[in-house]
């Protein structure tokens, strides 16, 4: 599994002598949610405005001005190996890989929670099922099974997404269906059932609202993990075919060029760990916001 | 006991038929298939096409070659690669050392490191190295490990000329030392996730641990501070932390992929890798059978060990 989430702090009972103070802690964790937020805020605003203020076109070549460093000519961020405007590259590639994330982000979000709410509802047969798959599946590595799907589908933005959004779904399924069991037993549920309500209503209407917080946090944090596997498959040559830039599509060339021009490598980098760390801090803010019984951390 | 082990056993082996159907699947179900690469020879007609699809058996019906694969598989035979013809079994058993060693290499680092990490922001709940250690974890977990590796090549190859930028020997060297040299810049980058992830269950697993009684009776006992910590509190709070080791070999296998591929380290994740371009189909199924099998194997193992040390696990 890709380590994205940022869901690794789990709640610890026991008092500590705190010498800051929860208030304070709360408040710095908001304010790294807050942090975060403006990263991503900013790179999206970057990513579809730049382009049009940055002179250079991102698939201009211009190999007599190749390799310039950033800071050091017209070029603000340098040119790469055929002279591309850097900058122009960036942003071009924010489109892409934001896009990327975000598209995956929804789709995984959308099947994990039908999984996860007809696993739940049902329980039973249809539950075990479905919950052994979502186990089976979260058995292989998510790099290797998604490069797997990866070599043979026509690499393009949808295919990708799609492919994406398929290793990430499983952990979305698990939180909606642990939800969904406790709480088709409460009152509520239980009276909508005694009136009678067909199953889609109850599922749709009744359940799934209930369970909106732990789905929206795994969302976010899904995002941070869609950009990230974007990252490594566009890496590894699988993923967003060149001339399109995406951040990790940028990096497949610039190990060749570590030693003469590590800004290739650099900027394309920091970008996805802005972005990627963004939706962590957003997604760690959300859960603390959204789920009181992790007051005591 | 051995009525959990049984069961436990039991869903453990039902998942990787699951597995398996699903790896078969994705290879076979996927457009272009194993001829894909046949295809492409100049000069290769439909005939000859249909000719090796019959000899290979691609011409059967899919749930007829998932059972036969799987029969053989169940008698060692996990078929031929398409590169050279080896033995699936033999080509991967040549490649897993490499990343077993890895993976164990980076472990022991994430735990000498995590643990010291998450002890000192236990202890120092709250502090500003509290903070700094909760804030670098959640960086540390949003740094595309790839690109890790890419800054500490430049960082101390490059800039440096400290560590070597990739392989596992030196042309015409093989010490052990020289081995050493050569496995420090992946583990540590490898062990970057593995980290941040151990030093925060640390963290969490030692308040939990510094809460209870037998904690509080130790020091007003009046026994040293650090007797407290590490004898009382530190073996207790680690316990827990038997079963995240196991239940971290997903990270650390896919890790592990891209770590080979930046430092061209020979192990699983690169063969997986070379394997995709040549549509080894037979390899590809293999490797993917193995890291399933490996992570099963963790989580298994993680479970036992856990109620094995923990006396307080009951398990009917």
């Amino acid at each position: 599994m890709i380590p994205a989430s940022g869901s690794i702090d789990i709640a610890a009972p026991g008092r500590a002598r705190p010498r800051l103070g929860r208030g304070t802690r709360r408040f710095v964790r908001h304010r790294l949610a807050l942090l975060g937020l403006i990263a991503i805020v900013g790179l999206a605003l970057a990513a579809a405005v730049g382009p049009y203020l940055d002179p250079y076109n991102d698939l201009h070549i211009d190999i007599l001005h190749r390799f310039a460093p950033p800071f050091s000519g017209p070029h603000l961020l340098g040119t790469d190996q055929l002279g591309r405007d850097m900058l122009a590259r960036l942003l071009m590639a924010g489109r892409v890989s934001l896009t990327v994330g975000f598209a995956a982000m929804i789709l995984s979000t959308v099947v994990g929670t039908v999984v996860g709410v007809l696993a739940g509802y049902y329980g039973g047969v249809i539950g075990a099922v479905l919950m052994r798959f979502v186990d089976a599946v979260l058995c292989f590595p998510s790099i290797f099974l998604l490069l797997a799907l990866a070599a043979f589908v026509q690499p393009n933005l949808v295919s990708i997404t799609v492919i994406i959004a398929a290793t990430a779904w499983m952990e979305v399924a698990r939180v909606v269906e642990a939800q969904i069991r406790t709480l088709r037993d409460r009152d509520f549920a239980v009276a909508a059932v005694a009136l009678g309500a067909p199953d889609r209503y109850i599922m749709f209407r009744e359940l799934i609202p209930n369970a909106v917080a732990p789905i929206v946090v795994a969302a976010t944090l899904n995002v941070a993990r869609a950009i990230l596997l974007e990252s490594y498959i566009s890496f590894l040559g699988y993923g967003i075919q060149p001339p399109v830039a995406s951040w990790g599509n940028m990096l497949n060339n610039a190990q060749d060029y570590l030693a003469t021009a590590p800004w290739l490598a650099i900027l394309p980098g920091l970008a996805i760990t802005l972005a990627v760390t963004g939706f962590n801090f957003v997604g760690d803010g959300l859960r603390d916001a959204l789920d009181p019984r992790l007051d005591g951390r | 006991m051995s009525a959990y082990l049984l069961r436990r056993l039991g869903q453990s082996l039902i998942l990787l038929l699951i597995v398996s159907v699903i790896a078969f699947g994705v290879l076979h179900l996927a457009p272009g298939g194993p001829l894909a690469q046949f295809a492409l020879t100049p000069g290769m007609t439909q005939a000859d096409l249909a000719r090796i699809a019959h000899q290979m058996g691609l011409d059967r019906p899919l749930p007829l070659q998932y059972w036969e694969w799987f029969h053989r598989m169940l008698d060692g035979d996990w078929g031929r690669s398409y590169r050279d013809n080896q033995p699936v079994l033999a080509v991967i058993g040549g490649h897993l050392p490499a990343t077993l060693e890895l993976m164990v290499s980076s472990t022991l680092i994430a735990v000498l490191i995590g643990t010291w990490v998450g002890v000192l922001g236990a202890l120092r709940r709250y502090s500003v190295f509290d903070y700094l250690a909760t804030v670098g974890a959640m960086v540390a977990l949003s740094i595309p490990t790839f690109w890790f590796g890419l800054v500490v090549i430049y960082a101390f190859s490059v800039r440096l000329p400290w560590l070597p930028a990739g392989g596992m020997y030196t042309i015409g060297e093989g010490s052990f030392l020289d081995y050493l040299h050569h496995l420090i810049a992946p583990a540590l980058v490898l062990a970057l996730v593995t980290v941040a992830i151990w030093s925060r269950y640390m963290r969490s697993s030692m308040l939990e641990v510094i809460g209870q009684d037998y904690v509080r009776t130790a020091r007003a006992k009046g026994m040293p501070e650090r007797v407290v910590v590490l004898h009382h509190a530190l073996r207790n709070a680690l316990l827990p932390m038997i079963a995240i080791a196991g239940l971290q070999l997903p990270t650390l296998l896919g890790g592990a992929l891209v770590t080979e591929t930046v430092f061209t380290w020979p192990g699983m994740g690169r063969l997986f890798l070379d394997s995709i371009g040549y549509r080894d189909y037979p390899v590809l199924m293999g490797v993917l059978m193995v890291t399933a099998l490996l992570v099963l194997i963790g989580n298994l193992g993680a479970d036992l060990l856990y109620a094995v040390y923990d006396p307080r696990i009951r398990l009917d």
